[in-house]
């Protein structure tokens, strides 16, 4: 039996509150919102420390804790609960929101102190807050399902702040509407587990797989991953994550990078029961994982826009996560760590991008960046620690996670491990051009800036979460594997590890990795570093810079299949619904006003004649009789 | 005490009242109006504080001999399914009330005129959910219809005469199916212990198969009208178009809504069989209602049009739940239902005060909103968020419910709906990019925001779709034991989880 | 004397009455034969009162008077009325009804 506990909900109403105060006050709260909503989202990261502590002190069987808040469905046999489960994998992503948040708050009271609507931007931020931390709490997958949406929302609604640009606007709604796909899934998913199990609680489910057949189980299985695939853009639904960059970098840094995208990674992990009984559809989230690493890091090498970039790298990365988390019992908790780390770096970087725009009148082309390690000495050494924290350069935080996912790669056993351990290298190798590049377009070189462009550092409020940030791309990779103590923290969530056959030996892997990224490093000096950059992108490319430019033709191809089909079928039918259903009723109406009017020709005024057809009818109505009595 | 009574005689004491006004007086018309919609909705909560909801049988009945050589009775009585309709409806009429407070000025008869209207509707639309006479819920059903036809004619826009008389025709239409099936009935009965027009002593009657699927036809074509269900839906955009805001929140939002009461509680109860032998057909017809509404709700121009077709696809949904046959599906589309009837009306009211500001329907027309009306336009969202069955609003508890109970039973029919929750997205986010986001378009920089009277109509409304979605139990406790009432008499239990067949 | 002779009486009058109205022009000329066309059927009535031997014919036969008697009241005011406002006792003029 789970222990009780009262305040987890704590953690998901301070930031509601939040939400829920600035929206209602108004402009009323214009002065102290953004104070408010901080201070709200930094006492959420307080309870979650005092719950890990609380958690520290209970041996490891008991750690976990649920609050049921109230019935919140109930219809014959559908129970649910408004019910909340806080255990060793949720409080890894409560400290993660929470603590990211508080800091990309503090980020934002400066970077956003000059738009009118900050205390709507603050509302949004702690509505998204409130809402992941529901995802990560609930404790059935349609609690799970409510946070689920939720975060949609609120990155709908922040994507879209600056929705008076028509391009904004599309972009936010392209992103809901292809994580609509995704939930769709997910529904999928909950009616599979509800009409073969009878429940859709993470215990019941837990407890119900043994009785289930595996056909069922892979069917949840993929449902869940389609869920994560559209939730963590993932291949083939990934195309939103780009354009989705139209939010403000605070945004990009917080949902797009540390925390809703990794969303996905969390479903899988959390439903590690269901993937461990069908290795179907495992092979699928290990497929889907390694497709994304490849698309995304490809996307990454031709991106001129630094947020796209950041954003094609962030894809990549949750490709990492999402083919380790396939792998099986040995895989979640390095998935797990790798999203922890890279929560740390991306969003670093992404503020550190953010602090650029902010000293280049929001630029973010890179072609017209350039030297400015002197301009901004904080912003580039502390983009600088994630960078080599993201590379894997030891003893930063991703070597540890990245080669772990490289390593259970290769261990994954057969063919399977071989191509999997090379996807992964390779992706380790191109992730290194193209964060070298944007490194040398950014910071090295020579000035190419517009003549209005006064770079200069961001002042305090910005630079401050970035160094914590920057530390944490240094440190936590360290911190999180010595003793294995990630691992360990989570092992009593997952089935024991199955035996480990090892084809290479740590330390080889580990080489190997180094020698991609050297590799990718040197080809990224030579390219961009050795001669002039151009201001424009040149339009002279190779064929496959120009896809790789167009995200992989993936948008295209959407607009192709779905989208422009789609259209012509919203258009035929709206005609077919005007001419033909509603032409049948009013065909039926102009029938009978047609009979009306013919049969109108009768009565032509003149008395006579009406004496006449009475006098006929009369007629004949005795012959008629007649007959009848004959 | 005879509550359902009493609450019928209320808005008539109050047309009453008005009659005697003076024609100049409108703020005071009005205001009787207002009073006397609120003094209903007091009525019907304190009424429903004393409903005893874990039980199934119908309660605060009444019964007085009407016109006894035909065995017709004037007979009342509610249960959870009616109490949750006739809930709705009262909070709906002075929300309407108070929402299109200047609606009536543009007719083409007098204030005072729109408002006996109204109240007319009122006490029929209380008298249609409650009736257990057949007779007294057919004279009710057709009577319905004439206030609506004078609402839409006399006070409506554009086209207003040609869509009141669609509407019209097309209802009367049903309704005589019915009037034929109800006779038939009555004939029936009388051959088996006495003619009568009660629904209980009806619902055992025994009848041929054949006699029963067409007497179900008859009465499943009016209702299908009324829900409406595809293909009979074409009066229901030309009606809402042209008819003022409040007149399409009590057409859609209550009007509509006796086609599915009416499914349950006269189709499923008279002809358990036929039901049974139908339910393909139906389900198909549902699931199509969803896919092709949110299809054309995409594809509109014109605000008022798009949002009746979504609720062409949500009342697929209500329908599809009907025929699942499970507790949760049916539990479900009941649900449905209530919260159909305030998500629909958020979005015809604020739609409505749009147009009206603006001055056009056309969704092009508009632009920018957010920046000029900034209440309004985050009510738009919120009312569409609720449109599309957001998590934490009221329609998602409800729609996830049939989905659910669909799947148990039909799982094909339930994984294509579901597809429509897409398609919801679509057909929301597009009209909220195109009328709220963007660049603000010419001739809309000096659109006002929300009044306060506005903002005091509309808020009730949004606080039931927020409250509900998080706390739907008090309703679902009321609903459930009705629900699975009917499921029970007509022999289905919900499927067992099947584990796959392991 | 046979009362069947009453009855084709009464039938050729009816006729001669029915092609009178259908016929003519003039009111009331139409106005007489419609009488004709009554009176035909009251002789009927008081035959078949005659060959049943009871009064339930002859009664009719008064109640026909009444209302024929009504008729050429309201008839005749009509008709002058028409008469005085367009000059003509025409029904063919009279079709104003048509629209």
């Amino acid at each position: 039996m789970m222990m009780n506990s009262t305040s987890i909900v704590y953690l998901i109403a301070l930031p509601l509150a939040g939400a829920v105060i600035l929206l209602l006050a108004g402009r009323r709260s214009d002065k102290w919102g953004h104070l408010l909503a901080t201070a709200l989202c930094a006492s959420s990261f307080f309870v979650g420390l005092y719950q890990l502590s609380l958690m520290f002190n209970r041996p490891s069987q008991e750690r976990p804790v649920s609050q049921k808040l109230f019935e919140w469905i109930s219809v014959g046999t559908f129970k649910i609960d408004a019910g909340l489960l806080l255990d060793q994998l949720s409080i890894c992503f409560v400290l993660l929101i929470t603590g990211v948040g508080t800091l990309i708050h503090i980020y934002s009271i400066s970077y956003m102190a000059h738009d009118p609507h900050r205390r709507r931007f603050f509302a949004f931020l702690n509505l998204f807050i409130a809402a992941m931390l529901l995802l990560v709490l609930g404790d059935s997958y349609l609690n799970l399902y409510v946070g689920w949406e939720g975060v949609g929302l609120a990155s709908y609604l922040l994507i879209g702040f600056w929705n008076e640009k028509p391009a904004y606007a599309t972009a936010s709604k392209k992103a809901f509407v292809m994580n609509r796909i995704g939930d769709m899934g997910l529904s999928f998913a909950i009616m599979i587990a509800f009409a073969t199990m009878g429940t859709v609680s993470f215990i019941g489910v837990q407890a119900a797989v043994e009785q289930t057949s595996t056909p069922v189980l892979t069917g949840i299985g993929i449902m869940l991953l389609v869920a994560a695939i559209g939730k963590s853009a993932q291949f083939p639904l990934q195309a939103w994550l780009g354009d989705a960059m139209a939010g403000p970098t605070p945004v990009s840094a917080l949902i797009h990078a540390a925390t809703m995208v990794t969303a996905g990674v969390y479903l899988i992990t959390r439903s590690n029961f269901i993937f461990d009984a069908a290795p179907t559809a495992q092979l699928l989230v290990v497929i889907v994982g390694a497709i994304t690493l490849m698309f995304g890091a490809l996307i990454g090498t031709a991106k001129d826009d630094i947020k796209k970039a950041l954003a094609a790298s962030t894809m990549s990365q949750i490709g990492y996560m999402i083919l380790c988390a396939g792998l099986g019992p040995v895989g979640y908790a390095f998935a797990i760590m790798h999203l922890l780390t890279h929560g740390f770096f991306k969003a670093g970087m992404f503020l550190g991008a953010g602090s650029v725009m902010h000293g280049m009148n929001d630029e973010v082309n890179m072609r017209k960046y350039g030297a400015l390690r002197k301009a901004m000495p904080i912003t580039f050494v502390t983009f600088g620690l994630g960078y080599l924290a993201i590379l894997g350069i030891p003893p930063f935080a991703g070597f540890y996670s990245k080669d772990m996912i490289i390593e259970t790669a290769f261990n994954a056993g057969g063919s399977k491990g071989i191509i999997l351990g090379i996807v992964t290298l390779l992706g380790a190798g191109i992730t290194a051009f193209y964060m070298t590049r944007v490194m040398i377009l950014t910071f090295t070189g020579t000035p190419r800036w517009d003549e209005k462009a006064q770079p200069h550092e961001s002042p305090w409020l910005m630079w401050l979460p970035m160094a914590v940030l920057a530390i944490g791309s240094a440190t936590s990779g360290y911190l999180l594997s010595s003793n294995d103590s990630l691992v360990k923290w989570l092992s009593p969530l997952f089935e024991s590890h199955e035996e480990h056959h090892e084809l290479l030996p740590p330390i080889i892997v580990s080489a190997l990795a180094l020698v991609m990224v050297a590799i990718g490093v040197a080809i990224a000096f030579l390219k961009y570093s050795r001669r002039e950059i151009d201001a424009v992108a040149p339009k002279n490319v190779s064929i496959f810079t120009r896809i790789a430019r167009e995200d992989l033709m993936q948008d295209r191809l959407n607009e192709a299949v779905f989208m422009r089909p789609g259209q012509e079928l919203t258009k035929t039918l709206v005609k077919t619904d005007a001419v033909i259903i509603d032409g049948a009723v009013r065909a039926v109406g102009r029938l009978t006003i047609a009979t009306g009017l013919s049969l109108r020709r009768v009565q032509n005024g003149f008395v006579r004649s009406y004496a006449a057809f009475i006098l006929m009818g009369a007629l004949a109505m005795i012959v008629a009789i007649w007959v009848v009595v004959q | 005490m005879m509550w359902l009574t009493l609450l019928m005689a209320i808005p008539i004491i109050g047309t009453g009242v008005i009659a005697i006004l003076p024609k100049k007086n409108e703020q005071a018309v009005k205001q009787i109006a207002l009073t006397t919609t609120l003094i209903v909705l007091a009525t019907t909560l304190a009424m429903a504080t004393r409903f005893q909801r874990d039980n199934v049988e119908l309660q605060f009945t009444e019964k007085y001999s009407w016109i006894p050589s035909f065995g017709i009775n004037y007979a009342l009585g509610i249960d959870g399914l009616s109490l949750v309709l006739i809930v709705m409806s009262t909070i709906l009429v002075p929300v309407v009330v108070l929402a299109g407070w200047n609606e009536p000025q543009g007719g083409r008869w007098s204030v005072k005129n729109y408002y006996v209207l109204i109240l007319v509707l009122e006490t029929m639309m209380i008298g249609v959910f409650a009736a257990t006479d057949l007779f007294l819920f057919y004279v009710i059903f057709e009577a319905m219809l004439i206030p609506v036809y004078f609402l839409i004619g006399g006070y409506g826009t554009g086209e207003r005469s040609g869509a009141a008389v669609k509407f019209l025709i097309y209802s009367l239409f049903g309704g005589l199916l019915m009037l034929a099936a109800i006779i038939a009935l009555y004939v029936i009965s009388s051959s088996q212990g006495g003619a009568t027009f009660d629904l209980a002593a009806l619902s055992g009657l025994q009848m041929s198969s054949t006699t029963q699927n067409l007497l179900f036809l008859g009465f499943f074509i009016a209702f299908a009208i009324k829900a409406p269900l595809w293909p009979l839906h074409t009066w229901l955009p030309d009606a809402a178009d042209s008819a003022t805001p409040g007149t399409s929140v009590l057409l859609l939002g209550v009007l509509d809504k006796v086609g599915t009461f009416g499914m349950i509680r006269y189709c499923l109860t008279l002809f358990p069989e036929a039901s049974k032998t139908f339910t393909p057909v139906i389900l198909v017809l549902a699931v199509i209602s969803i896919l092709y509404g949110a299809i054309l709700a995409i594809g509109q121009r014109d605000l008022k049009r798009l949002i009746a077709f979504t609720s062409i696809s949500h009342f697929g949904f209500i329908t599809m739940g009907i025929f699942a046959m499970t507790s949760q599906g049916h539990s479900g589309a009941t649900l449905y239902m209530f919260n159909h009837g305030f998500s629909t009306a958020a979005l015809f009211l604020i739609g409505g005060w749009m147009i009206s500001r603006r001055g056009s329907s056309t969704i092009a027309d508009f632009g920018g909103l957010q920046r000029i009306t900034p209440v309004m336009a985050w009510m738009f969202f919120l009312a569409g968020m609720s449109s599309l069955a957001l998590p934490g609003l009221s329609s998602f508890v409800s729609e996830f419910l049939v989905l659910v109970g669909t799947f148990t039973r039909y799982p094909v029919h339930a994984v294509i709906a579901t597809f429509g929750i897409v398609l919801a997205a679509l057909y929301i986010l597009i009209p909220v990019q195109k009328a709220l986001h963007g660049p603000t378009t010419p001739g809309n920089e000096n659109l006002s925001d929300l009044n306060l009277r506005e903002k005091i109509a509309i808020a009730p409304v949004m606080a039931i779709i927020v409250v509900l979605g998080f706390y739907p139990s008090p309703l679902l406790n009321v609903i459930n034991p009705a629900a699975s009432h009917v499921i029970a008499q007509l022999g289905f239990s919900d499927p067992a989880p099947s584990n796959g067949g392991k | 004397m046979d009362a069947a002779n009453y009855l084709y009486l009464s039938a050729l009058l009816f006729t001669i009455g029915a092609v009178g109205v259908v016929v003519r022009r003039n009111a009331i000329v139409v106005f007489m034969c419609i009488e004709l066309m009554l009176n035909a059927a009251n002789l009927s009535f008081v035959t078949f009162s005659r060959i049943n031997g009871d009064l339930n014919g002859q009664v009719v036969a008064f109640f026909t008077m009444v209302v024929a008697a009504c008729e050429v009241v309201v008839g005749l005011a009509i008709i002058v009325t028409i008469y005085r406002s367009r000059r003509s006792a025409s029904v063919d003029d009279a079709s104003l009804l048509r629209r």
